[in-house]
This record gives structure tokens, sequence and C-alpha cells, in this order.
């Protein structure tokens, strides 16, 4: 396992595209080549040593290669993109689009993550300590396919659009959402321990939802068709018991997506 | 020197003049093809060695989306068909992007890597004129031209149903000079202004509401109209029913309504030499047939219907159309079909739009994928192929994906690829769904086409039937110098090496625009300059005086004012009309 450790040293005011920050593109470089990358700001394309010390070569191949961000970045975005195997550490706070598309190996967050965390990603692993924004799992703007395989942990809370147009895969959310959490979802799993405000699961054709805490205003489309205890989807657990709705009935496919959620938190539904 | 150029030794197909694979010189002199150059000429000019490559007149493309307020409406709602497929600017190019709907840039660069140097949007609503032409002078590398939508026309149907044919003959001829439009497009005869009040119309004698007239009676008077007035191509005709399994019976029914109609078309053009007759003859020119011959009767016993149409068309000289082919994948819908958007919303549950465009007609756009996976997609796929292959003159066909709603024009290569290779075909029965065989008999159909044909149905007989043969489709001498260069080898060609069709069609060696070389190997090296065409028709003075009474006092019911409508010549790139005339 070689360790590529990356410190950030430039100036942030402007965002920086940093795509080129995978396990991927380290993989086979000495610290000198990784330092010649490019990177947008803004309209200029500039190398990668400008915003962060380097040290340590990239692995022989991506499965080989950590990548260490030694620092705050929550202004350097697209880190982790596409990654197909490996692993980024990063011991602050990401910026947006970190892991977005990734196909396989690992990125964990220690501090908190802006918006668009894993979207569309297909494989792998995320896992974010802090709190996480808008987008989570999500399907680009105007596309309704998000996230299709892997897993995606958030410890801490997330906003809106959690998992919107989810295909596969799995997100759990440690603490609460708000607004459409699992819009238009076909398939996957969506778990939130904490809170949910409104628009769960609208316009679902398929996939599952489970809400722990409580839903502040419930999508009108569901119906209750059981209640059931202790959820287990795999290695996920979810104790308790839960209402289990289908739906959503509101939209001309009739959707097949089923929505738990906990009895205790729930009294009124 | 600047659009003179030699073409030296490669293998010419020009249908128009029955020219089929013969090695031979092709020299352009300022922008026009002639019979040779003069050795002060041949001094300076650029020569090109075609030496084992086919070489045929730039594609003519008679039927696609690429401009206007629908267009633009699915780029605005598909942010999703952009952030992957996108193209830096050059020195020489700007940047674009969009797959299945590309900005404007973008769309003129594919089109012309391809080989295409004519297309001619589908649909122009006329209201719409303006943005459609503003889109049209910025796409670069093509020489362009619009159909005007006039099927659902509140003055068209009012004269129509009052019997005043010579106001309505002076309207269209009024409407074609003020938007700057070359022919009639009629989409869903009398059934898009029924949209208006939630309703369609689903039989040919079917009459609309308020305006009582049916599909049948627009149908027949346009195709008069479009001959007494001399349009250069037949009305183009989109018809009822689109989309719903059985809609091939509608369809038969509908080009049996004008059998009789002679086409008469009377322009004041100059005509390239060619052997064959290069006018058209016939009197009605259906669109995309593949979405109008669904067969069964629900989406359960859904079956290709195109049989139907293509024995009519087998047996009947006044028909030509164009395929609409399906090759799988990302596409978006957009057609002035309103009600058929909703259908396919009510469908699919996707993101949609409608426009209703005032007193003229109306629009839908819905983004789609076509899988090989699903049934339905599967048997589509086999209708358009089909439609091209059973018809036995490929003079009565054209190549199309009406694009971008069977997929974008990018993926002709493939198509071509279908038609000329029957192991093409039968490799992608394997992957796609059984119905594809079960349902349709494409299977059993072994026809491949060669690489004249393929000339015939992607460039001239795209360019005779909407009456550009005059300069467009054709080697001849005094056609305009629009060469396709494909580094295909027709005397190596393996069919079966289907791969190696779609990799020759995908990047033309060299296309050359008026004499320049303006791309080479899937790259733009020069922007050349681009003409519009549109359609310029004397008619009587008195009726049009009466008729633009008529139209100003209806004016009321618009929200532009009167002045505002015309599109001035300054929104088109070299404007160039075509002296029309008219019947007295």
């Amino acid at each position: 396992m070689a360790d590529v450790i990356l410190k950030p040293i430039g100036n942030f005011d402007l965002t920086v595209e940093a795509e080129v920050v995978t396990p991927d593109n380290f993989a086979g470089k000495s610290a000198d080549d990784i330092g010649k990358l490019l990177v947008w700001q803004g309209p200029e394309e500039l190398p990668l040593a400008d915003f962060f010390s380097v040290e340590g070569n990239g692995g022989s191949s991506a499965e080989d290669t950590t990548i260490i961000i030694d620092g705050e970045i929550p202004r350097v975005k697209r880190i982790g993109q596409e990654m197909t195997g490996g692993k980024v550490l990063i011991k602050g706070s990401a910026g947006m689009h970190v892991g977005s598309g990734m196909l396989g190996g690992e990125i964990i967050v220690e501090g908190d993550a802006e918006s668009w965390a894993g979207m569309e990603m297909k494989g792998g692993s995320i896992h974010i300590k802090g709190d996480t924004k808008d987008h989570v799992g999500c399907a680009y703007r105007g596309s309704w396919k998000g996230m299709s395989g892997g897993r995606i942990t958030i410890d801490g809370n997330a906003v809106s659009q959690v998992g919107g147009g989810l295909v596969g895969g799995e997100i759990i959310i440690g603490g609460s959402v708000k607004h459409f959490c699992g819009i238009r979802i076909s398939g996957g799993l969506i778990v939130v321990k904490g809170n949910a405000v409104r628009t769960v699961g609208a316009e679902m054709t398929g996939g599952t939802i489970v809400v722990g805490g409580c839903i502040e205003r419930f999508t009108p489309g569901f119906e209750m068709v059981d209640v059931e205890s202790d959820l287990k989807f795999n290695d996920i657990e979810c104790p308790g018991e839960y209402k289990k709705f289908t739906g959503d009935y509101a939209i001309p496919q009739k959707g097949k997506g089923t929505l738990y959620v906990s009895c205790n938190n729930n009294e009124c539904l | 020197m600047a659009g003179t150029i030699a073409i030296k030794n490669g293998y010419v197909y020009d249908p128009l003049n029955d020219i089929n694979g013969e090695m031979m010189d092709i020299f352009i002199k300022d922008g026009k093809v002639v019979t040779e150059l003069s050795g002060a000429d041949m001094k300076d000019v650029k020569e090109i060695d075609a030496k084992g490559k086919t070489v045929m007149p730039g594609g003519v493309d008679s039927h696609s989306h690429v401009a206007g307020a629908k267009v633009n409406v699915g780029r605005m709602m598909r942010p999703e068909d952009h952030y992957k497929h996108y193209q830096k600017k050059t020195p020489l190019t700007h940047s674009g992007c969009g797959y299945s709907v590309p900005s404007v840039y973008l769309g003129g660069y594919e089109y012309s890597k391809m080989g295409y140097t004519t297309v001619f949007e589908a649909a122009v609503p006329p209201m719409e004129a303006r943005h459609t032409h503003e889109e049209m002078r910025s796409t670069p590398m093509l020489d362009m031209g619009g159909y005007l939508v006039l099927g659902n026309n509140w003055f068209l149907m009012r004269y129509l149903k009052e019997g005043d044919v010579d106001k309505a003959a002076a309207y269209i001829a009024w409407m074609m000079r003020t938007h700057k439009t070359y022919g009639i497009k009629c989409v869903n005869p009398a059934g898009v202004e029924n949209w208006g009040w939630g309703e369609n119309v689903s039989a040919l004698d079917q009459a609309n509401i308020h305006f009582e007239v049916t599909p049948e009676d627009m149908i027949k008077s346009l195709t008069e109209l479009n001959e007494k007035l001399g349009i250069p191509m037949p009305v183009h005709l989109h018809a009822n029913n689109l989309g719903h399994p059985g809609c091939w019976e509608i369809t038969r029914d509908s080009l049996k309504i004008p059998k009789n109609v002679k086409a008469k078309p009377n322009t004041d053009v100059e005509w390239a030499e060619t052997k064959k007759n290069a006018k058209r003859h016939e009197s009605v020119y259906l669109t995309h047939c593949q979405f109008n011959a669904f067969g069964g009767t629900s989406w359960r016993d859904f079956e290709s219907g195109i049989k139907g149409i293509t024995d009519y068309v087998n047996s009947n000289d006044h028909v030509v159309f164009d395929s609409g082919c399906v090759p799988f994948g990302d596409a978006t819908v957009m057609t002035g079909d309103g009600p058929a958007i909703h259908d396919l919303y009510m469908l699919t549950g996707h993101k949609w739009s409608n426009t209703d465009v005032e007193c003229e007609c109306g629009s839908g756009v819905l983004p789609f994928e076509y899988l090989k996976g699903n049934p339905v997609h599967s048997v589509q796929w086999a209708m358009g192929l089909e439609s091209l292959l059973y018809v036995k003159d490929a003079w009565k066909t054209i190549m199309t994906t009406d694009s971008p709603n069977g997929g974008p024009f990018t993926k002709y290569p493939l198509i071509i690829a279908w038609l000329m290779s029957n192991k093409a075909r039968q490799d992608t029965f394997d992957e796609c769904h059984k119905w594809a065989q079960d349902r349709t008999d494409l299977a059993a159909e072994t026809r491949e086409m060669d690489l004249f044909e393929i000339a015939t149905i992607t460039r001239a007989n795209p360019a005779r039937t909407i009456g550009m043969s005059y300069r467009k489709g054709t080697l001849g001498v005094g056609a305009d110098g629009d060469v396709a260069i494909y580094d295909i080898d027709p005397k190596k060609l393996e069919v079966n090496d289907y791969e190696s069709i779609v990799r020759g069609f995908e990047n033309t060696a060299y296309t050359v625009k008026a004499g320049e070389v303006v791309s080479q190997m899937g790259e733009i090296v020069a922007i050349p300059e681009k003409n519009t065409f549109y359609s310029d028709i004397a008619t009587d003075a008195d009726d049009e005086k009466s008729m633009l009474a008529d139209v100003k006092k209806w004016f009321k019911y618009y929200t532009i004012g009167f002045d505002r409508y015309p599109t001035p010549d300054k929104y088109l790139a070299n404007p160039t009309p075509i002296q029309v005339n008219a019947e007295k």
C-alpha cells in the first residue's frame, strides 16, 4: 500500500475542480508527477501543486493507492470522482461532489461534506462522519436515475433530496433529513434513523425507504398495508415496530415502492 | 482558390446519374460541380486522392428536429443530456454539449463530420419562425430550410370550411414568404386543434370542435393547394393517431386521400445535369413511417403494422416516406402532436412539456430511452428497418431517425449497418427482446442494401423528394459542390464485418461543402458559408389583399402585434428564396 499525502496550501477563494484526485490517476505516478496534474480554478487550469503539497508516490495500481488529505477542503470539488478502487481519506471536511460517479474503492470523510456526495455512484463506499448537505447519492439535475450501487453512510444529518432517483445501492443516514428524501426512486434502500420533514418517497416506483424518526408531513399517495418489527436488510438492522406503506399511487405508474415508518414516532399516521 | 477542388479516383455513387461505384474524378469550381478544370485552374487547385474511397454527394436530411422552440425546450428540460456529452472549443469551433438534443453549434459539426451538408427542420410553428431562423442561422456547416406547420391553422381551417380555396392559397403563399419557410407540414390534421380542448380526433371523417373540419378535409385540401401553388415538395404528413397500437390503418387510409392529386412543382431554378428525372411526382411525403405504423389493438398484442404501409407504397407511386428508425438508447421525443406526448407521459410517467401555439398548432417534448430489453421498443427497432427494406424501390424511401425522436442523427451509421448487413440485424436480435422476432417479419428478411441504395436513401432521394435536387443530392454538372468522401473501399467491403460500416460512416475522410474541405477524419477544419432556402410564391394580388384583411381582423386573438409577426431577412443566413409559380 502506498500513501500519497496532500496538504492544502493554496488559495481556495474560488472553488477548485479536482476530479483528477483519485487513486486511479495517482497510481504509477511519483509525487512530482502528481503535483503536475491539472485542475481548474475558475477560468484557469493550474497544477495541483499550486494547491496542495504532495508527499509520497502512488502505488502500482488504484487498489494499491491511498490518498490522505490532511486538512479542510470544503472548497475542493469532485475528489474521488469515478474512482474504481483504492482509498481516499479526507481528514477534514470535503467539498461538493465527493465520490460522484464512483465505481469502487472507499472514501472516508472525517468531517462534513458539501452537497452531491456520491452523485450517481455505481459501486464502492463513502463514509461521512459528520453532516452533509443536499443531493446525497442523487441523480444529476434533470436526470431521474441516481445512485445505482455501493453504499453511502452518513453519521450526521443530511438535508434535501437524499437518494433522489435511487436505482440501487444503500444510503444510511444516522441523523435527520429535510425535504424530498427518496423522491422518484425505483430501487435500492434508504434508511434515515432520525426525522424527515416532508415528501418522503414522493413519486417512488420501487425500492425501500425506512424512517426511524418522525415524518412531519406524510406524503399523501401511500397506503398502509402492514405492521412489521425489527427490520433487517442484510447487515443493516432497524430495530423497533414499523408501519409498512406502499406507493406512490399519486402518479400514473402506480408505484410499487415500500416505505417503513416508525410506529412510536408517528402515532398520528 | 476558394471553392475549387479536384477529387481524384474515388468510387463514385451518384444515384440521380445512375453512377454506381464507378471510379472517376469529380471537379468543383467556385462551389459548383463542373465537367473539368482548365489547365490554369488545375495548377494551384487542391487535389484529394480518393483512391479506394467511397464518394457520394453531401448528405441531405429531409426530416430532422434541429432548430426552434420545441428543440430548445428539449435542451432546457434536459440538463442531464448535456453534462456527459460535450465538446471543448477549438480555435475554429465553438464549444457545445448535448447528446440527443445538441446545441446548435455541436449539431452542425456532428452532421458535417458524418458527411451531411443539407438539413431541413421538420416543423416550424409560424409564431416560432423567428426563433427557428435564429437557431438555423447559428447552426454552422449546413444549408438549411424549414417546413411550416399548417395542419391545424385557424385561418386555413376556416377558409376550407367556407370553401374559399383562393384565399386559402393566398394565405399559404403569404405565410411561406412571411416566415421564410419552404414547404407544408401537416401534423395530426384537425387533431391538435382539438387537443386545445383536451380531446383528439381518432378517425379520418371525425370533424373537430368549432371548425368542424375532418382530417380528410385537411389532407385533401392541403395536398391540392400544395400543387395549385407549385410548392417544390409534397405535403409532409404526420398522420393521425400516431403512436397508438393499430394506427397503421389510418395512416394507409390517409395516404389514399391524395392518390389522384397530380404533383405540379413549379419553380424557377436551374437544374443540375441528371440522367434520372430529378423532379418529384409524389403528392404526399409521409414522415416517420415507423411511428405511424403500429399494429395490434393494445400494448399486449402490439405488433408491426409496417407491411400494411409498405404494401400500399409498393403498389402506388404518389407516396414517398421517411423511416423514423429507432437505434436504441437515449432520445428526446418532440413533435407538433401535443396529445401524442401526453399519451407518452401517461405511459412512462416521465417529465413532459406541452405548448399551445395560439391560433396555429401545438407541440410537446418528453425524454425517452429505447431499451433492448423492452418488448415494444424492440419491435419499434425492427419496424424502422422493415419500412426501408420492404419497399422495393429505394426511390420511395428516405432514411431518418426522426431525430431526436427515434434517436439522435448521430446514430445514422448504425442504421446504415443494419440495412447493409443481415448479420448485424441477426446479432441485434440476440441482444433484444424476442418480440422483435415474434411481432415483426424482419428476421426473415434477407435483403442487404448496397452503397448505391444507401446513397439513394440518404442524399439523392431526400433531395429529390423536397425539390432540392436541382442543386443537392447529386454530383451532376451544375450541382452544389457538396461531397462526402468515406474511408470505405467498396471493393473490399465485407458486410458481415458491420463494425467497419459503422466506423466508415461515422466520420468522413473528407466532407466538402461548396468545393471547400470543411471536415476531415472527424475534425472540423473550416466553417463554410451557409444558405437558407425558402419558397417565394407569387399569388393573385386581389386574393392576397382580401385574405390579409381577414388575417388582420383575426390578429386580435394573437398575443403579438401583426407587425411583429413576420420574420425579416436579417434572421436568415444568406436568405435564398426559390421563386415558385402558382397556378393562375
